[in-house]
């Protein structure tokens, strides 16, 4: 708090120019034009941020009146999500209820509802902060991030997206445009928990899991965790060894060995790095449980 | 910039700063002191208004990102010495202590009542889970949420 205080001003203490393009081009071409240009949509990372001086943009692009960037569209095998669509209008859509509940659990643990009103999913992934629990989600489902920039467009993968706390892979000009969310078929369970010390704050550590099983056997695993790395952490090693073995509560019990033994936690004001492997050992094994379909049996 | 927006139903425009914040344009260009500065981090809601009827914190909002919109702040709530059945809720259950938190109580918990007219308890703490009061304990502020809904019923 007395940080908070100490810093924080009623106002904005930075002038900057405030530009408001229609079209993806635009924006671009503005990005590309002004080095110390920012993007802003939801502003509440960007605004604190300004607030206390930590950035000093020269101009600022709203990126919320281009249409194509706005809304989210059910393409049968996928879900489109565009970069600008507010994280209140992702956990109202029908569709990411219905086809993407992980996204939905991850989108409803974002901040409050003013905070889910204002923000946007570009933003939650763009700050590329290791505890953002969008990206987390987009993380465990394998999403593409779409790309446009002075070079025209390109693809990232979501678990590439991520170079650091703060950093991404953009380059000067490049612009967020939206996500591609690959449908989990029928046969994928999938599951989110996160601990946070209040219920507002920022999770202290967050798991996203996904499982395809047939019969009580792993087809394909991932495993994601949040606030456990530099960039939300996908561990290949413990998706690599849950597949093709039977789903038990030893297997469930070894797997969630391996992931607390496979983040690379600090010691932060939001909790040690000892504590988040104590917890990344009990947040996986329920993880795993729920999301194999083993929660009858392991409480039975 | 020129920016025109309608606050408690009358059209405004304004010419401000693309660095002005709408609690700042509320608070000091029309007199609306209702909305508060409180953490100024959008952690406490003491600033939150209604934005084209969704509840936002006034301290992160841009003016000039309001071109168009419709803004609702606690002042447009009575008409006249009339309160609104929230503001009455939150007098009749004590919701109220020192004040400050309350009209960001009120403006989210009429975005709640328009969503959701029966919500039950566990669905306000959750919906009111960004504003934070640290005199009443909230647990008059739900019984106040409860009241003002079945009033409005």
């Amino acid at each position: 708090m007395s940080a908070i205080n100490r810093q924080n001003t009623h106002i904005i203490p930075v002038d900057f120019q405030y530009h408001q393009p229609e079209t993806v081009g635009e924006a671009v071409k503005l990005l590309e034009a002004h080095p110390d240009a920012k993007p802003i949509a939801g502003g509440t990372d960007l605004v604190p941020k300004m607030k206390q001086r930590l950035l000093e943009p020269g101009h600022l692009v709203n990126l919320k009146r281009i249409r194509e960037l706005q809304g989210v569209e059910d393409r049968g095998g996928e879900v489109y999500i565009g970069a600008a669509t507010k994280l209140r209008a992702v956990e109202r859509s029908e569709t990411v209820q219905r086809r993407l509940p992980l996204l939905y659990s991850c989108v409803r643990s974002i901040g409050s509802v003013q905070i889910r009103n204002m923000g946007t999913l570009g933003g939650n992934v763009c700050n590329a902060s290791p505890a953002a629990d969008g990206a987390l989600g987009l993380v465990a489902l394998d999403a593409t991030v779409q790309v446009a920039g002075p070079g025209g467009t390109r693809t990232v993968k979501a678990g590439d997206f991520f170079a650091g706390p703060g950093k991404t892979v953009l380059g000067r000009g490049e612009l967020v445009t939206g996500f591609t969310v690959p449908v989990p078929g029928p046969d994928v369970g999938t599951c989110f928990i996160s601990v946070g010390r209040t219920a507002l704050d920022i999770s202290t550590i967050s798991i996203a899991v996904a499982l395809r099983m047939k019969g009580g056997a792993v087809q394909e695993a991932r495993v994601a965790l949040g606030s456990v790395a530099p960039t939300p952490l996908r561990l290949p090693e413990v998706e690599n060894w849950l597949k093709g073995r039977e789903l038990d509560e030893a297997t469930v019990r070894e797997a969630a060995g391996m992931v607390s033994g496979g983040i690379k936690p600090i010691t932060d004001i939001r909790g040690t790095a000892e504590y988040r492997r104590e917890a990344a050992r009990g947040m996986a094994m329920e993880a795993l449980t729920r999301a194999g379909g083993l929660e009858g049996r392991s409480q039975g | 910039m020129k920016v025109t927006m309608t606050v408690n139903g009358r059209a405004r425009t304004f010419d401000v700063e693309p660095n002005r914040l709408l609690l700042n344009l509320l608070r000091e260009d029309l007199d609306l002191t209702g909305a508060k500065y409180g953490c100024g981090m959008g952690e406490c809601g003491a600033c939150t208004v209604l934005l084209d009827g969704e509840p936002v914190m006034a301290c992160m909002t841009l003016a000039v990102d309001c071109e168009g919109a419709t803004i609702e702040t606690v002042e447009g709530l009575s008409s006249g010495e009339a309160l609104h059945p929230i503001q009455e809720a939150f007098i009749e259950e004590g919701a109220v202590q020192c004040g400050f938190c309350t009209p960001g109580f009120i403006m989210a918990t009429k975005a709640l009542l328009g969503e959701s007219p029966e919500p039950t308890e566990p669905e306000i703490r959750e919906y009111l889970k960004g504003n934070i009061c640290r005199c009443t304990g909230y647990v008059n502020i739900v019984k106040a949420v409860q009241r003002a809904a079945e009033a409005l019923r």
